[in-house]
């Protein structure tokens, strides 16, 4: 391929090395040495990820982890205009200033569902198992290169100014690369298994509806736990769903499989294990309340957990 | 068996205490892989490999540079202007539409067209704000807080009820091969219709939830009646004062 997963990795690393440098110089941060570190060490993982061995690369992330974990990434000065400054550059840009944003999507979803059988030379130009991801990086990289014409700014500057949503981010920007390493731990540890044992052993299998409260129930549980309902959908699944609801009560494995998955993505909206959802955009937004995101989606996650469970038990068992 | 729940039980304990979530975790998976008896080379191999693995998660710092500039050019305050302008425009009304198309656009498997580091924060959150400051005037940090977290939300519910009804998601094609692997017959156009109503019903649960954050901050913020110029006051007949 032309385009590979890899480059899109490299580049971010090296954006990630240059945010380390400025870190180090920023002398307005009182914790420069540590969040310049945070930044370098993690810019290595991009940047030699298929280089270093697990074992070593294992080392780095616990130092990574220790850094920003014990509060070593802090704020810094990134000479930000003040806000009667950004209202003139506004009137001046207008809408222009939207342009370079709103071709991130535009530009993924291009590369996405028109590119990505896209062949040069025989070659596809697209990384055929990532285009989407392939598309965001080069959505980012065109969306970058307009944004530096509309503005004549520079590289410099733009990266300055990443670098201060990537500190307000902070250690929330890795959690969810920890929670895949957590997830994949747990399942290395057969922590599925036993909760789907807890799960089974609690239920009344004769009675349906319990049966299928305890199914759904027990998604959102577990994908709360795992902070993904793709870990929880097949332990869930074949513990309850296919020996009490489609083998013994007879019900359409189609809509337990839709209606399952749903109530896991219920838990997902409830829990700080889905961190990429929850936790990372309520820092990319500022707000102090890291848990707000969760609050705010709680009502809604519960109350469609609640219309699962009715939808389950009246359209896939006829509500018997 | 039951002491593979310890990972489980630590992460629940340490977020309830508010410990750093980062030190929970990764305490967490330490001793998840050292009751499971893997040796301490094979868990930092895990954690190596995983962390890697997964890289795809955080590539939204890619685009935060362009994000980060667009906003020193007064990104977030155009969007509050174009908002401005139009009189129908409130909070609760502009998260409605967003989570339309975001749940149409999932639907349709369109995924990419939106996401917190691309729309929400350059685009969605501030025109929600901006729509409620157009409307109230100058709001408290609580209420801007709350509008933000409201615009986080609404990305994610419209992305998960919207894709699934997709029939080429990653979601649905997981649910294929595992019954496939049980003999169990299902069929992704089945699956994804099946979704329809849970998908509906999301969308409307929502939409109220979002009709009564307008009317939370209609309370909040009561519009002062429009005052008359001073001086036409002045002789208006203030009735009880002579």
């Amino acid at each position: 391929m032309i385009l590979s997963l890899n480059m899109i990795y490299i580049l971010t690393g090296i954006i990630l090395v240059v945010v380390s440098f400025l870190s180090f110089r920023d002398r307005q941060n009182p914790r420069r040495w540590t969040t310049g570190s945070f930044w370098g060490l993690y810019a290595v993982t991009f940047l030699f990820g298929q280089q270093i061995s697990p074992v070593y690369m294992g080392g780095i992330v616990l130092v990574i982890v220790a850094l920003a974990g014990f509060g070593g990434v802090r704020l810094g000065n990134y000479d930000e205009r003040p806000r009667t400054e950004r209202l003139k550059r506004a009137s001046k840009l207008r809408n222009w200033v939207f342009l370079p944003t709103l071709l991130i999507p535009t530009i993924t979803v291009i590369g996405t569902i028109v590119l990505n059988k896209t062949k040069i030379g025989g070659i596809p130009l697209l990384d055929p198992k990532n285009v989407t991801l392939v598309s965001l990086g080069v959505a980012g990289l065109i969306a970058l290169i307009m944004a530096l014409i509309i503005t004549k700014d520079t590289p410099q500057r733009a990266i300055n100014e990443g670098r201060r949503l990537m500190d307000a981010i902070g250690w929330a920007a890795i959690l969810p690369q920890m929670l895949a390493t957590l997830g994949a731990l747990f399942a290395a540890g057969g922590v599925g298994l036993a909760i789907s044992k807890i799960v089974t052993s609690v239920i009344p299998v004769h009675n349906t509806f319990a049966v299928v409260v305890a199914y759904c129930v027990g998604m959102a549980l577990f994908t709360m736990i795992m902070g993904n309902a793709f870990a929880a959908f097949p332990v869930m699944t074949a513990g309850i769903a296919v020996p009490l609801l489609i083998q013994m009560h007879g019900a359409s494995a189609n809509t337990i499989a839709a209606l399952g998955m749903f109530s896991g993505y219920c838990g997902t909206l409830m829990t700080p294990m889905a961190a990429n959802f929850n936790i990372v955009p309520a820092a990319l937004l500022d707000l102090p309340d890291k848990y707000q995101v969760i609050k705010v989606q709680l009502p809604t996650a519960l109350i469609l957990l609640t219309a699962n469970i009715f939808f389950m038990y009246f359209l896939a068992l006829g509500g018997h | 068996m039951m002491w593979s729940l310890l990972g489980v039980f630590i992460v629940i304990v340490g977020f309830i205490l508010r410990f750093n979530p980062l030190i929970v975790v990764t305490v967490a998976g330490l001793a998840t892989g050292i009751v499971a008896h893997l040796p301490l080379t094979k868990i930092l191999a895990q954690f190596g490999t995983s962390f890697v693995t997964n890289r795809y998660m955080s590539l939204f710092i890619l685009i935060l540079p362009v994000i980060g500039l667009m906003e020193r050019y007064g990104l977030k305050e155009q969007a509050e202007a174009l908002i401005g302008k139009v009189k129908a425009a409130t909070t609760g009304r502009l998260l409605i539409l967003y989570l339309l198309l975001r749940e149409l656009s999932s639907a349709l498997g369109l995924t990419s067209l939106g996401g917190h580091a691309q729309m929400v924060r350059p685009l969605v959150a501030p025109m929600a704000e901006g729509a409620a400051k157009a409307k109230f005037g100058p709001i408290s940090d609580a209420t801007q807080y709350e509008i933000r977290a409201h615009s986080a939300a609404v990305d994610n519910i419209g992305l998960f009820f919207g894709e699934d009804i997709f029939i080429a998601i990653g979601a649905i094609l997981l649910m294929k091969g595992f019954f496939d692997q049980l003999n169990i017959p299902v069929t992704p156009m089945g699956m994804a219709m099946w979704g329809i109503p849970t998908a509906i019903t999301a969308f409307i649960v929502h939409s109220v939830r979002l009709v009564l954050l307008d009317r939370k901050l209609a309370r909040e913020y009561p519009v002062p009646p429009k005052l008359e110029p001073l001086a036409n006051t002045k002789n208006s007949g203030q009735g009880g004062l002579d």
